[in-house]
């Protein structure tokens, strides 16, 4: 894992110095919330439906158990005894208290965190593939290049004040876990003809009321040009983004409104002024990088795992874990072990301070002190012997963490919403509760893969646009409707869901659900998945079924 | 700054507390002078009027920059129910309740410390 040097250290430092004289002079009347909106908002504070609400970085969703013991330290002493892991890798309180938050953050420094650019309009929260380094068929571990990353836009002059917020995700793998089409830069790892290691840039996707597919503007870019092409992107939608309208102020809108063409042409032109700059990655700087992001010493396996198999043969609960929440790693006798925090009936991604503590103790255990929280709001031990899966499951289960859900229907994305968020216009968590508490855990392994991604309004931080079944809450004459759209996908073959027509209550809506899936389990073919059925068939046949006519 | 009332009911005015951001209400007896907030909803004071409700609008506003104390001043919509006042839109009742996934979480299991 990448560790603070000098100047990190330095800098969150300072930053916790200034941001605990700004909380004193807003207490003391000597500035108005007007003005110290913007600086709590650089600082991840916001105010939210019932109090404050704090979020914290945690770069590329990597984190040690040392990392995870303070989240948990800062929820049980500061808030309310939990937290809740974000689409984008984060961690957001909801109970912080304005005159504590300078406690908190310096708490977060201690151990190399922070909350510096989870909001406002500058670069955020680099994001990542959460089996990064671990993954089998990965090209190059990419969290060496979202930590480059990291540093470059940190505070960086000319986009801390951007037309609007800005995205990037990083993927070192063909199987986009990341969301990268969906990001308003998004880079795959890739291999040219000659075998040379670079990126596929992708511009210009995101989700919100305007909701795009990214695109490419460059096959293949060299890595020594990864920061040059980063920063001409940014500076032509700097020059180019829309500040008159923040709903069309995004990237996303400025490639439209550019044309892929120009807008490809505009950056590369500004490429090829700045590309033999300083901004020339050496060589060995990138290798002093990619050192923190060294494998751990992997013992030499075979790939047989006697006892895991044993526990499998005999345990149907632990086979059905394996299963589903357990994937391939790339060394030999290694496994990726992903804890779902989608237990039944409760809020999707939310975690108690106990919890936090426990995964922090299994990841020293049994996964060389390494955790990564997903896009998805679950969370990974990266590196688990395969024959350690069986005990790893049983503390698991007795910390409640054991649901063997991930990638079923219960495993679901779903935004705080009408519950906790001040923009939100329905209540997306109850949906979500009463979704999983309708289906046992054998009806969602006959539906097999599937992803429902429920938002609370249309800035869509549940997803809901990449969603194979997507729910977007609204508010119809003062009261909850939930719109229903089908098809989506965030993965390599991403698309946008479309509205199946008008929206219905709450009530309705888990029926509406249900409709759906019997609609699949009826027509599909051998194998196929809900998303593969629905492309071959299109939504007649599930409009049909919902609303009676197609 | 808050936009006057366009209720035709009943109304109160609500706020976050700076300290703590929970929220919290104008206290029955506003008025030039004595301005109190506070955790309840139940110890609000209601305006039956269109004017009162401006008027009280106008003290909270005044407090805001006065006092330091509370921010984000604005009238909502209420009505008396069984189980006493309540907000008439859904967001503004889960506002001064709590989450509805927590019922251990927030005004409707804390009171007026919430």
């Amino acid at each position: 894992m990448y560790r603070y040097d000098e100047h990190d250290h330095a800098l969150v430092q300072d930053r916790v110095k200034q941001f605990r004289r700004q909380v004193e002079r807003r207490i003391a009347g000597e500035i108005s919330e007007e003005q110290f909106r913007p600086l709590r908002l650089m600082n991840g504070l916001y105010l939210q439906l019932h109090a404050y609400m704090l979020r914290v970085a945690i770069p590329y969703g990597t984190l040690d158990s040392r990392q995870m013991r303070k989240l948990a330290y800062i929820a049980r002493r500061y808030d309310k005894g939990y937290g809740h892991f974000t689409t984008r890798q984060n961690i957001q309180y909801n109970w912080p208290k304005l005159e504590e938050t300078p406690d908190i953050l310096a708490e977060l420094a201690e151990v190399e965190m922070h909350a510096i650019q989870t909001s406002g309009n500058c670069i955020r929260n680099v994001t990542s593939d959460q089996y990064a380094g671990a993954a089998k068929g990965e090209i190059e571990d990419p969290r060496i290049w979202c930590e480059i990353a990291r540093q470059w836009s940190t505070l960086h002059p000319e986009f801390s004040f951007l037309p609007r917020k800005f995205k990037i995700a990083i993927t070192g793998c063909e199987n986009d876990r990341a969301a990268v089409k969906v990001h308003d830069i998004g880079m795959i790892m890739k291999r040219d003809d000659a075998g040379e290691v670079g990126f596929e840039v992708i511009v210009g996707g995101g989700l919100g009321r305007t909701p795009f597919v990214g695109k490419t503007i460059r096959e293949f870019l060299p890595k020594e040009d990864f920061l040059s092409y980063l920063e001409a992107v940014l500076r032509v939608y700097n020059q180019l983004g829309r500040r008159d309208n923040k709903y069309k102020a995004r990237i996303k809108v400025t490639l439209h409104e550019t044309g892929k063409e120009e807008f490809t042409r505009l950056v590369e032109e500004e490429w090829n002024a700045i590309k033999d700059s300083t901004l020339k990655l050496p060589k060995e700087e990138v290798d002093r990088i990619a050192a923190h992001f060294e494998p751990p010493a992997f013992k030499a396996f075979e790939d047989a795992a006697p006892a895991c198999d044993a526990r499998a043969a005999a345990d149907p609960e632990f086979a059905a874990w394996l299963r589903h929440n357990v994937n391939e790693h790339k060394a030999s006798g290694y496994a990726i072990a992903n804890i779902s925090v989608k237990p039944v009936g409760e809020p999707p991604g939310d975690v108690t301070s106990e919890q936090m503590d426990a995964m922090a103790d299994m990841a020293d255990e049994f996964s060389f002190s390494e955790l990564r929280v997903t896009h998805v709001q679950n969370v990974v031990l990266p590196h688990v012997e395969k024959d350690q899966l069986p005990a790893l499951f049983d503390k698991l289960t007795e910390a409640g963490l054991a649901t063997a859900n991930v990638g079923l229907l219960s495993d679901i994305i779903c935004c705080p919403g009408l519950d906790y968020c001040a923009l939100a216009n329905a209540r997306s968590i109850p949906i979500a509760q009463e979704l999983t508490k309708k289906y046992t855990l054998e009806k969602q392994q006959e539906v097999g893969d599937l992803q429902i991604k429920i938002s609370g309004c249309i800035n869509a931080c549940g997803h809901h646009h990449v969603g194979h079944i997507g729910i977007l809450g609204v508010d119809r004459k003062g009261e909850e409707h939930y719109q229903v759209q089908l098809g989506g996908s965030a993965s390599e073959e991403a698309a946008l869901g479309k509205i199946i027509g008008r929206g219905f209550t709450g009530e309705e809506v888990v029926d509406v659900v249900d409709k759906i899936l019997d609609t699949y389990l009826e027509l599909r073919q051998e194998d196929e998945s809900f998303i593969e059925c629905f492309r071959r068939l299109g939504q007649d046949p599930f409009k049909e079924r919902v609303y009676g006519t197609a | 700054m808050a936009k006057e009332s366009k209720g035709t009911g009943p109304q109160i005015v609500i706020a976050n507390n700076l300290a703590s951001g929970r929220v919290v209400f104008l206290e029955k007896g506003a008025g030039a002078g004595s301005v109190s907030w506070g955790g309840l909803i139940e110890t609000a004071e209601v305006a039956e009027d269109e004017a009162r409700a401006n008027e009280l609008l106008a003290l909270a506003e005044a407090d805001v920059s006065a006092r330091n104390e509370v921010m984000d001043a604005y009238l909502i919509d209420v009505e008396v129910t069984d189980e006493g006042l309540r907000p008439t839109k859904y967001r503004e009742a889960i506002r001064c309740l709590g989450p509805t996934i927590r019922l251990d979480l927030g005004k409707q299991a804390e009171g007026a410390e919430a």
